[in-house]
């Protein structure tokens, strides 16, 4: 029913507008979910709803081994980034203004200032020489690789967090004989998990989404789930990299939703 | 004393905040900022004849290559009209993009925040979802809607509007479309952050001066969501100017961008110094659009307008 009084906040066609930017933003990932249940051999035809390529993605061995790679990496990387960068935040906030500071900052967010195909050839230029010296070529350098680009993301929600905290509750552990670490251990770190999940959580997703520099860094055989589907989509792609993507999105989705929520908790 | 105390104390603090922060300075030198000097350095030497360089020799070839190419013929120095068109169109896809997403995010940041606080949540996170999801997974969707038996050709075959699939795939086109889906979250997102603030006493006072819509939204809204809006076309240049997955599956070989064009310096092109050069190009041209963003923001802070 049409109001008649006069809305302050309408404004003519942008409701339309709107509604159609959420379809756009959603009628390419329906398109691609509906046909990893295609059954015919490829994409161009639509035989009918099957399960087939789903089963055949499950059953690839090379898709195992990504997947399994994707998840081992990104734990490694999350978690390494998610140590230092607490850290770090630690070391830059609730301070008065030191020398190097501001540097520091500059330094952390670097990673995300610089275009990431700059960082994966520059990576490719250091690692490509760096593997002849040693002979190692292990994944060693896709998790530091991973690690530093994580870092940022880690350090943003924690430092945050730690910058809305104040000191008291660390002042009054201290004026009852707690020992730095004790205050730190029972007090600080306590009130400060809900940012070091996100941050963790972040640092997760960012390091599974990576397909650039991961492109640059890894050497044979160290296809990571994103940099397998870009080699699949060279070739003529069967409805199978669908179903690699839906799953891969099912994942993405759940983690957000629970990013979502978690965060949305309000202490 | 009790001051050399003190500053004793917030010395050995500040030394103590610097041990805490070494891991993670250490981690982003060794594999973010480090390599970016080896590149600098590589950028200055002479290509190696299969890929990689002459390590140690100095020469300006990578530089000069990357406007001038030397004619295999008589040795003079031309414009490389390669280089020039993929450089041209990445930047101009990249300006589209941006101008896209702001007619379409525009509407739709001033949508959610206009509704109801306990659904605009919704909205937002239907707005996250996109934004989260693989950039591959995205551009492949992309690919699904525009490719010759993809959604848009069939139901424009359907409806008999045209009788032969129209080539979107492998164009300007199609890369444009790629980025416009793929940046749009990070315009929306930015711009609903100043359109949330919004104060809509502002906008009723426009009304009650007897001020038309178009008017208001000229003289009122935009100027007060100026901040989101600078942020949110900053957010999506820069990645669009450094695509590199995008043009790659939906411009197919020949329309490259300037990520493109750099892969094929350390791949088939084998000439590592010049694709050092247009790295640090890139890099500078991004560090540009980033200081005029940064100085925008302190300007549009400081005064109001």
């Amino acid at each position: 029913m049409a109001r008649r009084t006069f809305d302050i906040r309408a404004q003519p066609g942008f409701g339309l507008l709107a509604l159609f930017t959420f379809f756009a933003l959603y009628l390419p990932i329906a398109a691609l979910v509906a046909y990893s249940f295609n059954s015919a051999d490829s994409l161009s035809r639509w035989d009918g709803l099957s399960l087939r390529w789903f089963i055949s993605a499950w059953q690839n061995s090379n898709v195992q081994d990504a997947a399994i790679r994707s998840l081992v990496l990104a734990l490694w990387a999350a978690t390494l980034a998610t140590i230092v960068a607490t850290m770090a935040a630690l070391a830059t906030t609730r301070t008065e203004p030191y020398r190097g500071l501001t540097f520091k900052y500059a330094f952390i967010n670097q990673p995300l200032m610089v275009p990431e195909i700059v960082t994966a050839v520059a990576l490719l230029i250091v690692f490509s020489r760096v593997k002849v010296w040693t002979g190692y070529s292990g994944m060693g350098y896709l998790v530091l690789a991973h690690t530093a680009f994580c870092i940022p993301f880690a350090y943003l929600p924690i430092r945050a967090r730690l910058e809305s905290m104040d000191l008291t509750l660390e002042r009054a552990a201290a004026d009852l004989y707690a020992t730095p670490w004790q205050a730190f251990r029972r007090v600080t770190l306590p009130l400060l998990r809900p940012a070091v999940i996100a941050g963790f959580m972040l640092a997760f997703v960012i390091s599974l989404d990576d397909v650039v520099i991961t492109e640059f860094v890894k050497s044979g055989g160290q296809d990571t789930l994103p940099t397998y589907m870009l080699g699949q989509l060279r070739r003529e792609t069967t409805p199978e990299v669908n179903a690699i993507a839906t799953l891969f999105l099912a994942l993405s989705v759940l983690l957000v939703t629970v990013f979502f929520f978690v965060n949305r908790r309000k202490p | 004393m009790a001051l050399n105390g003190l500053q004793l104390s917030r010395r050995r603090d500040v030394r103590k905040r610097w041990l805490l922060s070494a891991p993670a300075l250490l981690i982003i030198f060794v594999a973010a900022i480090g390599p970016l000097f080896v590149m600098l350095a590589y950028s200055f030497m002479l290509k190696g004849d299969y890929g990689d360089v002459k390590f140690g020799i100095f020469s300006l070839d990578g530089w000069t290559s990357v406007l001038f190419q030397r004619d295999i013929f008589d040795d003079t120095l031309g414009l490389a009209d390669a280089h020039l068109t993929i450089l041209w169109r990445s930047v101009k896809l990249s300006l589209y993009t941006t101008v896209v997403t702001l007619i379409l995010g525009f509407p739709t940041a001033y949508f959610i925040s206009t509704r109801p606080p306990l659904s605009r949540d919704i909205w937002v996170f239907l707005v996250t979802i996109p934004f989260w999801t693989n950039l591959l997974i995205r551009t492949f969707a992309m690919q699904q809607v525009i490719r010759n038996e993809g959604i848009v050709n069939s139901v424009l075959t359907g409806l008999g509007i045209i009788d032969q699939p129209l080539q979107i795939m492998h164009t300007d086109t199609a890369i444009l479309l790629g980025m416009v889906y793929v940046y749009l979250p990070l315009m929306v997102l930015p711009l609903y952050a100043s359109m949330e603030k919004l104060d809509f006493r502002l906008i009723e006072a426009g009304y009650d001066l007897y001020a038309s819509r178009l008017k208001v939204l000229w003289r009122i809204i935009i100027p007060l969501v100026k901040p989101g809006i600078i942020a949110g076309s900053i957010l999506v240049f820069i990645p669009s100017l450094g695509a590199y997955v995008i043009p790659r599956i939906l411009g197919g070989g020949k329309n490259m961008m300037l990520g493109n064009l750099i892969e094929l310096q350390f791949g088939a092109g084998r000439n590592w110094p010049l694709g050092a050069a247009i790295s640090i190009a890139l890099m500078v041209l991004v560090m540009i659009a980033l200081l005029f963003y940064v100085r925008n923001a302190s300007r549009s802070g400081a005064g109001h307008g």
